[in-house]
C-alpha cells in the first residue's frame, strides 16, 4: 500500500549513513533479550518436545495431538476462536468505522472508552465476568429479583467466547480504526462522483481498503484466543477443556513436560498455517501486485 | 458556446460561521473552458465541490439544464470531478481505475473493454491497463484521473488543481494536453486554479473570485488588459498600481503628474485605481518623458530585462528589451491606450493583494 518515494540525489547524504564504529554494539542488549527470551525458550520446547524422559528422540509427543481427548480440545480451541474473532470482528467494524469518520477529538474520547479496559489487569476482568455470570452471580440475582428464571451461564462455551471478545475486542478495533482513518477522504469522494452510492462505495472502496486492518486485527484476535487457557479456567470452570488447557495441564500439574512441548509445537504448528491461510487471501501481502499478476 | 449549461444562483456557504461563498452568481456555457481563479481562500473550490454535490451550499440553488440538481447526490450529478490530490484506487488496476463508474452502471465486458482502451488512448498510456497506481508517477497518475473521470461521458468535468503537484515542465506539457482533450471531446471543463498563468493558457472565461466573491468574468484578454479593480489587476500579472485622481475624462493624474489616456465616465476630480503593465513602461530620453526617474536595478530575464525605476517616490517596474544601465536617468512615457482605470474598490474584498 506504500506510495512510492521518488529518491532524490540520495547518494548526497552520504556523511549521514556512514556507521559508527560502535553502532552494532546498540543492537546488543535487543539479542540478549532475544536469546534469553525467545531462541532459548524456543530452543528448550523444541528438544522437550522430540525428546522422551530418556532424552532419547521421539516422535510420540507430537503424534499425542491424535489422542481423542487431545483432539477434541484443538477442535473446540479453533472453533471457539473462531466464533470469538468473528463476533469481535461483526463488534469492531462498525465501531472503528463510526470512530474514523469522528472528528479527531471526539474519536479519540471514544476510543479511550474502548481502550480503558485493557489498563486493567487481564485476569482482574476475567474474574470480574465470573461473578457477573455466576449461577449466583450478578447476572442471576437481578434475574431472580423480577422473577424470572435462572440462567446458566458461567462454565459454557458461550461464556467463553464471551470472556474472548471481551478481552480482546480491543485488538481488533485498533488496526481497523488506524487504517479506515488513513484512507482519504477524497479517495471515497471519488467514487461517489463516479457514481457509485453509499453502500457500492463500502463494498468496492473503503472495506478492500481496509482489509489489511481487518487482517491484522483477525491476527491478534485469533492467535491469542486459541492458545488461552485463563479464559478457560474461569469461564469454563474446567468443564471445557481447550488445547491452551491441555499444554498448561501438562506442565503444571507436572504430568510430563515432554507431551507439553510437543502439543505446543503442533499448535504453533496450526498457529502459522492460519496465518498463511489468511495471507493467501491477502494479495496486497504476496508483492505481486505491480508486474500485472492479479 | 451559446447555451446556458449550468446556472448558479445565489449561492451562499459557510464554515463555521465564516463566510466561504457569498450569493454568488454565474452562469456555464455548453463546450467551454470555464477556469474559476483566485489566491487560497477564495471560495473556488468550495464552489467546485458544491457543483459536484460534496458540499450543500446554504441558500441558493444549481440548475443543470434547468433543473434543480441542489440537492442531488454526488453519484446521480451528470458531471465528474478531477481531483488535486491522487485519488486513485490503489486496490485495483490501473484498467479497473478506469472501469469502476462503468461497471457501477452495469455496462457489459466489452463496451468497458472498448472504452477503457479509448480513454488510456486519450490520455496517451496505452498499454498501462494492467499496472497498478503505485508505479505511477505523479503526471501519469493525473492523466488516469482524467480518463477515469471522462470514460464516463460526462457533460461537465471538474478539474481542482489537477496540476499543481506537478513540476513546471510537466504542468505546461499537460496545460495544452488539456486543451486538446477539451477539444476532442467537445464537453464543458470547469477548472479551479490559483496559477494566473494556467487560467490564462487554457481558459475560453476566466471568473476571477477572491473573497467568496466574483471580481471579475471575462476572457483572458479581457482580464489581463482591461481588469475592473485593483485587485484582479494585482492578481493577474505584473503591474503598477497608483492610487490616482481622474481630472477629467481621458486624462489621469497620477504621482502628481499628468497622463493622458482613453477612459471617460469615471466623473471629475475622482479618485480612482491605475494600473500600469511593466511591458508597458517605456522608456525614453529624460526630455521625451512624462515623469523621469532613475534606474535602481536591472535583472536580465531571457526574453526582456526587467527594471527598477525610482520616480516620484514610487518604484516602476518596467519590462523592455532594451537596457538602460544602473544609476541612469530616464524619462517614463506611457501610451494612453495601456493605462487602465479603475474603480476605488467598494468593499474590502476588491483591495490588493500587496495591502494586505
Amino acid at each position: 500500500m506504500n506510495r512510492p518515494f521518488r529518491k532524490t540525489s540520495a547518494g548526497l547524504e552520504e556523511p549521514r549513513g556512514r556507521k559508527h564504529p560502535g553502532a552494532a554494539w546498540l543492537a546488543g542488549p535487543y539479542l540478549l533479550w532475544a536469546l534469553a527470551f525467545t531462541v532459548i525458550p524456543l530452543v528448550l520446547i523444541f528438544w522437550f518436545g522430540f525428546t522422551n524422559a530418556d532424552n532419547q528422540f521421539t516422535w510420540s509427543n507430537l503424534t499425542s495431538i491424535g489422542d481423542p481427548d487431545n483432539l477434541k480440545a484443538l477442535a473446540l480451541a479453533l472453533l471457539l476462536a473462531t466464533a470469538a474473532t468473528i463476533l469481535c470482528l461483526l463488534l469492531a467494524y462498525p465501531i472503528a468505522l463510526i470512530l474514523a469518520g469522528l472528528k479527531s477529538g471526539s474519536s479519540a474520547l471514544i476510543a479511550m472508552l474502548f481502550i480503558l479496559p485493557m489498563w486493567m489487569n487481564f485476569l482482574l476482568r476475567t474474574i470480574a465476568w465470573q461473578n457477573l455470570l455466576e449461577n449466583n452471580g450478578v447476572i442471576n440475582t437481578i434475574l431472580k429479583f423480577f422473577h424470572l428464571p435462572a440462567m446458566t451461564l458461567i462454565n459454557t462455551p458461550g461464556a467463553v467466547i464471551l470472556g474472548m471478545v471481551y478481552n480482546f475486542l480491543p485488538f481488533m478495533i485498533l488496526p481497523i480504526y488506524t487504517v479506515l482513518s488513513k484512507i482519504d477522504r477524497e479517495v471515497v469522494m471519488a467514487a461517489r462522483d463516479l457514481g457509485a452510492g453509499p453502500w457500492q462505495t463500502f463494498a468496492r472502496i473503503t472495506l478492500p481498503l481496509s482489509k489489511p486492518g481487518v487482517i491484522s486485527g483477525i491476527t491478534m484476535v485469533f492467535v491469542p484466543s486459541l492458545t488461552t487457557f485463563v479464559i478457560t479456567d474461569l469461564l469454563g470452570g474446567g468443564k471445557i477443556q481447550l488445547i491452551g488447557n491441555t499444554i498448561e495441564q501438562e506442565f503444571v500439574q507436572g504430568s510430563s513436560w515432554h507431551v507439553g512441548s510437543g502439543l505446543s509445537i503442533v499448535l504453533m504448528i496450526f498457529v502459522i498455517a492460519s496465518m498463511a491461510l489468511i495471507a493467501k487471501y491477502d494479495p496486497d501481502s504476496s508483492g505481486a501486485v505491480i508486474g500485472g499478476q492479479r | 458556446m451559446s447555451d446556458k449549461l449550468i446556472s448558479i444562483k445565489n449561492i451562499s456557504k459557510s464554515f463555521d460561521e465564516i463566510p466561504v461563498l457569498e450569493k454568488l452568481n454565474l452562469y456555464i456555457r455548453e463546450n467551454e473552458f470555464l477556469t474559476l481563479l483566485g489566491p487560497s481562500g477564495c471560495g473556488k473550490t468550495t464552489l467546485l465541490r458544491i457543483l459536484g454535490g460534496f458540499e450543500e451550499p446554504d441558500t441558493g440553488r444549481i440548475l443543470f439544464e434547468g433543473k434543480d440538481i441542489t440537492a442531488l447526490a454526488p453519484n446521480k450529478r451528470p458531471l465528474n470531478t478531477v481531483f488535486q490530490k491522487d485519488t486513485l484506487f490503489y486496490h485495483m488496476s490501473v484498467a479497473d481505475n478506469i472501469a469502476f463508474g462503468l461497471k457501477i452502471k452495469g455496462k457489459s465486458k466489452t463496451y468497458i473493454q472498448d472504452r477503457v482502451h479509448y480513454a488510456l488512448h486519450l490520455v496517451g498510456l496505452d498499454g498501462f491497463g494492467e499496472r497498478f497506481p503505485d508505479s505511477l508517477s505523479g503526471g501519469q497518475a493525473q492523466r488516469i484521473q482524467i480518463a477515469r473521470a471522462i470514460v464516463n461521458e460526462p457533460k461537465v468535468l471538474l478539474l481542482d488543481e489537477p496540476l499543481s503537484a506537478l513540476d513546471l515542465k510537466l504542468r505546461q506539457d499537460m496545460q495544452y494536453e488539456l486543451i486538446r482533450l477539451k477539444e476532442e471531446l467537445g464537453i464543458t471543463f470547469i477548472y479551479v486554479t490559483h496559477d494566473q498563468e494556467e487560467a490564462l493558457t487554457m481558459s475560453d472565461t476566466i471568473v476571477v473570485m477572491n473573497g467568496g466573491r466574483i471580481q471579475q468574468i471575462g476572457t483572458p484578454e479581457d482580464i489581463y488588459n482591461e481588469p475592473q479593480n485593483a485587485f484582479v489587476a494585482d492578481f493577474i500579472g505584473d503591474g503598477n498600481i497608483f492610487d490616482a485622481i481622474m481630472i477629467k475624462d481621458k486624462l489621469v493624474r497620477l504621482l502628481g503628474a499628468e497622463f493622458e489616456c482613453v477612459d471617460t465616465g469615471f466623473g471629475e476630480m475622482n479618485p480612482v485605481d491605475v494600473i500600469i503593465r511593466p511591458e508597458d513602461v517605456e522608456i525614453v530620453s529624460p526630455e521625451q518623458g512624462t515623469i523621469t526617474g532613475v534606474v535602481t536595478s536591472v535583472i536580465f530575464k531571457g526574453v526582456h530585462y526587467e527594471m527598477d525605476i525610482l520616480a516620484h517616490n514610487y518604484h516602476w517596474t518596467a519590462h523592455s528589451t532594451k537596457m538602460a544601465p544602473e544609476g541612469e536617468t530616464v524619462g517614463i512615457r506611457i501610451d494612453p491606450f495601456n493605462i487602465q482605470v479603475m474603480n476605488k474598490p467598494i468593499r474590502e474584498d476588491q483591495e490588493t493583494l500587496v495591502n494586505e
